[in-house]
């Protein structure tokens, strides 16, 4: 096994994934007036607090059930029920909302039956709503357990009723300046919609001229009901299976048409999103996005020939992964592999859809890997630089690739979420970025130096 | 220490904390909030477990034994057995520095190895891939030393990793694989991980290599994790004072020191709730007494190199320590000059560590700061109370489950390093032999000590005392800056350090007026805003 000299085949080293629960917590934060609860060790939500918190310098509170030894042996429907009710009891939340753990998990315990007994027991007192996702550390990663979490909120809250204009948007795991971003091109079309879900505020809010145990902002219960009569769900998310989304049970169980989309990144997929978005609303795109338009493709013919044929990997998450590179290809930026821990079998076909000559222009994409995976791979492919989440510093230093971050986690730099990614604007931000990049590395190694372009 | 601050009355305090508490849990919560007299401390509730539901700042078991104690190691490689998270999360958040002799050096501390279980493993047992992982770590990298880490489904699915460790160590011959059951749910918090990794490293490691030392004065440092380049800092002053430091627990630390620790003369003890363990089974086994010291803080540094030429009883070594001190005090001087109009009679509150909340007020007493309130997140009550209460702490159902290891002295390798009268005749002289005063004795009169402290309460104390500064973790960083007040990361440092010895006081010095006196609270609160009761952050600009 000549492979063994660098690579563990069985072991993950480095991996390129988070864990499944931190998903959930990080979508249940997006609903207003929610807390997070997971059923297990309290260990898991210190780990997954410290992780969130480190990327949106916002507080997280996550609850946990704390198991002890007992309770692992036991079961955990006393832990569940009483931190249920400490929870209520002092963050008198509208919603909690339970994830599970491996260690619940692994032990069985029955969630839904759970809740059910405590329902019981709670008689005629006000309950918060309890959502359940359940999100084994030991099945995907935090995708899987994100859209779990979105699956599980609309299942709970959506409710039949007259048809509606309002157009659901499940934009999936994007940065609070994305969510804002994206209700800003909403309400320029004048279309009536839940964005869920949304922690554009609670995770990147302003001071507190008071204490609040539950930061102010998140879509609202009645928003979420409110789903199941919409005109519409535009969902991004390439390798988001309808089984497992928010959208396709709303299309499932209410018959709301599901619009999947790539995430919207690059002129062309922006273009497919601002296309709907006219067809649903029939209104045509507003000047204002109209002109942002225009000063991308006018920055495109400016800076196409500083990232021309320059060579990437990008890493992260399977669907952010694919729309980087359909933008990447579309800048003439050859992303000569495609990363990704995540496993849903599908990023090479949905790629291709995107890059229909990908193979013949040397575009890669691998599933399922860890970072020792993709620095074997930049061995012989030599990239020019690297673009994904902090995780990819360390090989960056070691082979003196610079490293564009991208998506989450980034805490090695500050303002990781206020960045734009989506979008004529975020697209825009991200062309100058990558064009900076090239340009500082050239200036850097220059003898030299030079001072104007 | 001279009163500055004027304490409100603290019985009040103390009933505006429980008051909105159902009364099952004030009754339970009252019993960890205690007002101070370092005269007669106090006993303060520790150690005991959170009630589900309440938001807790502490973390698990895996979380003491690889993150904090196992983790600085650089040439062991640590697998993870379990789910990704737990390995993820525990990859280099410590912010542990490490300093190879050479850039060819191993250094496996940038590598986060699990075995990714999945449902599978979860089912039919993950030891089998436990092994291949093992074996793919020996075949990469050829380390001294492999670690496994259990995590929470490992115990309930009965993989036994120490047979697996055994088998494994068996068959790679040069090899050293050990196995840890720390899973997440032992315990009441980190502090069994701790407990479960000193009895793993001492069984496994300590004492494999009887190998003389050189050096006329010979140590080990308990309990530094080179957070933020923390121990080069002491190494520095050992070196410059001519001290041999033989092993580190375990900052900047290499598997072939702690294998040789047994040799050093004494053990010196930093992080008391951490590695205390350590320290009694090696002056059983070995007959090497410990001391507790703290270089936290300029004047604690020199005190406690002072404690350590003491205990060496050499006069050329008091000597050399009196010119160190002499040679490094002006410069911190200098600055303490410049910066304490700025700091004097400000006000701090520390909630953090098994340890950090005690030596960092020493800094800031050295600024002419005031710690009002302090508590630990995962301490026992030695920690607050000092050594003496070990013999009344009640062992609950969560410590009975931790190991104590029956230490016996070794039949070859046991010599006392002093005798009984002359550790006796160094206690008189005030050096913590053996022994710990805790936190609350230092601490003032009517200052509040209160153990794991919830958000709410944490959100009370801040509108109540309106302090300067807060010391915590990420986790209450940026609630607290949301209220106006500084947060100062005693863990990570807000990627800033060192701060122990005397260059690390100079850095903390100047991070804290840099702090306090920064600018952009002014600006909190927008001019248009009303004065009353709008934003409670307006006091720190003053």
């Amino acid at each position: 096994m000549t492979t063994m000299k660098t690579t563990a085949k069985t072991a993950t080293q480095n991996a390129c994934k988070l864990c499944n629960p931190l998903g959930a917590c990080l979508a249940f934060r997006g609903i207003e007036n929610s807390v997070p609860f997971l059923h297990g060790s309290q260990g898991c939500a210190t780990y997954i607090r410290r992780y969130l918190i480190s990327h949106y310098k916002e507080p997280i509170d996550i609850a946990s059930s704390n198991f002890n030894e007992e309770t692992a042996v036991f079961g955990g429907s006393h832990n569940l029920k009483l931190g249920l009710k400490n929870v209520t009891q002092q963050y008198k939340p509208a919603v909690i909302g339970i994830a599970t753990t491996c260690l619940s998990e692994t032990i069985g315990d029955d969630v839904p039956m759970i809740l059910k007994e405590y329902r019981a027991i709670m008689g005629d007192a006000p309950l918060p709503i309890m959502i359940f996702a359940s999100t084994p550390s030991y099945q995907g990663s935090h995708m899987e357990g994100f859209h779990a979490a979105v699956r599980a909120t609309v299942k709970t809250l959506a409710e039949k009723g007259p048809k509606s204009d309002v157009v659901n948007l499940f934009p999936g795991m994007i940065s609070p300046s994305d969510i804002r971003y994206m209700k800003e091109i909403m309400g320029d079309f004048g279309i009536p919609f839940v964005l869920l879900p949304d922690y554009s505020q609670t995770l990147d809010g302003g001071p507190w001229a008071e204490y609040h145990t539950i930061p102010p902002g998140g879509t609202t219960t009645s928003a979420i009901s409110s789903t199941g009569s919409a005109t519409a769900s535009i969902e991004f998310g390439s390798t988001l299976e309808a089984a497992k989304s928010a959208a396709g049970y709303l299309e499932e169980k209410f018959g709301v048409p599901r619009h999947s989309m790539a995430l919207p990144i690059g002129i062309k997929a922006t273009d497919e999103f601002f296309a709907t978005l006219e067809r649903l609303s029939g209104t045509p795109m507003p000047e204002k996005h109209l002109d942002e338009r225009r000063r991308l493709v006018d920055a495109y013919s400016d800076g196409h020939k500083y990232v021309f044929g320059r060579r990437v990997i990008v890493y992260g998450e399977e669907d952010l992964v694919i729309s980087m590179a359909a933008f990447l290809h579309e800048i003439g930026v050859v992303p000569v592999l495609c990363a990704s821990g995540g496993k849903s079998g599908q990023m090479k076909k949905r790629l291709l859809e995107r890059i229909p000559g990908m193979d013949e222009l040397g575009i890669t994409t691998r599933e399922g890997v860890d970072f020792v995976d993709i620095e074997n791979e930049a061995e012989t492919l030599k990239p020019d630089f690297l673009i994904g989440n902090s995780k990819g510093f360390t090989m960056s230093k070691k082979h003196e690739l610079p490293l564009v971050r991208i998506g989450f986690p980034i805490h090695d730099r500050f303002g990781g979420q206020r960045l734009h990614h989506l979008g004529y604007r975020g697209t825009q931000e991200l062309f100058d970025r990558i064009v900076n990049t090239v340009i500082e590395q050239r200036q850097n190694s220059s003898h030299i130096g030079y001072t104007y372009m | 220490m001279e009163a500055k601050f004027h304490f409100p009355d603290p019985s009040v305090i103390k009933e505006e904390l429980i008051n909105k508490y159902p009364a099952k849990v004030a009754k339970k919560r009252g019993k960890s909030i205690v007002i101070n007299d370092p005269e007669t401390v106090p006993e303060v509730q520790a150690n005991v477990r959170t009630v589900p539901g309440i938001i807790t700042q502490r973390g698990c078991s895996y979380a003491g034994c690889k993150g904090v104690v196992l983790g600085p190691t650089r040439d062991i490689v640590n697998i993870v057995h379990g789910p990704i998270g737990c390995s993820f999360y525990a990859w280099l958040t410590r912010r542990n520095q490490t300093r190879p002799e050479t850039p060819t050096d191993e250094n496996y501390i940038t590598y986060c190895f699990s075995t990714d279980m999945q449902e599978e493993n979860v089912v039919f047992g993950g030891e089998k891939k436990l092994k291949v992982a093992i074996q793919e770590a020996y075949d990469l990298f050829h380390p001294k030393s492999i670690a496994i880490f259990s995590t929470c489904p490992v115990g309930l699915i009965g993989d036994d990793v120490h047979a697996a460790s055994r088998e494994m160590k068996e068959k790679l011959g040069d090899c050293n694989v050990f196995g840890f059951s720390c899973e997440g749910y032992r315990g009441v918090s980190q502090s069994a991980g701790h407990h479960i990794a000193n009895n793993g490293v001492f069984k496994h490691m300590v004492g494999r290599n009887n190998a003389p030392v050189e050096g006329k004065f010979k140590l080990n440092l308990l309990g530094e994790y080179n957070i933020g380049g923390d121990a080069f800092e002491i190494e520095r002053i050992f070196e410059k004072c001519g001290i041999t430091l033989v092993a580190s627990f375990s900052g900047n630390s290499t598997v072939g020191a702690i294998e040789n620790s047994h040799m050093a003369d004494l053990n010196v003890i930093l992080c008391h709730r951490s590695i205390n363990y350590m320290g009694d089974m090696m002056e059983t086994k070995y007959g090497i007494p410990w001391m507790k010291v703290n270089f936290v803080g300029a004047e604690s540094s020199a005190k406690s190199l002072r404690k350590i030429a003491e205990y060496f009883g050499d006069a050329g070594l008091k000597a050399r320590v009196e010119e160190v001190i002499a040679e490094e005090m002006p410069k911190v001087k200098a600055i303490i000059d410049e910066i304490r109009p700025r700091t004097e009679g400000k006000t701090a509150m520390l909630f953090v560590g098994g340890s950090r909340a005690h030596h960092y007020q020493d800094l800031f007493s050295e600024l002419g700061m005031t710690t009002v309130a302090a508590g630990y997140e995962f301490a026992h009550r030695d920690d607050y109370e000092g050594r003496e209460v070990l013999p009344n702490i009640k062992i609950d159902a969560d410590s009975k489950n931790i190991e104590e290891l029956k230490v016996t002295p070794d039949p070859e390798l046991y010599n006392p390093r002093k005798t009984e009268a002359e550790l006796e005749e160094l206690k008189s002289k005030g050096l913590e032999i053996n022994g710990y005063q805790g936190m609350m004795k230092q601490m003032e009169k009517r200052s509040l000590v209160i153990d794991d402290v919830s958000h709410y309460e944490s959100e009370k104390l801040i509108e109540l005392y309106k302090p300067d500064i807060f010391c915590a973790g990420i986790k209450e960083k940026y609630v607290v800056q949301k209220m106006g007040v500084p947060l100062k990361q005693l863990h990570s440092y807000d990627y800033g350090g060192p701060y122990t010895g005397f260059e690390g006081a100079v850095n903390f010095y100047k991070d804290i007026d840099r702090m306090v006196n920064n600018p952009v609270w002014k600006l909190i609160k927008a001019p248009w805003e009303k004065e009353a009761g709008s934003l409670e952050a307006s006091y720190v600009t003053q």
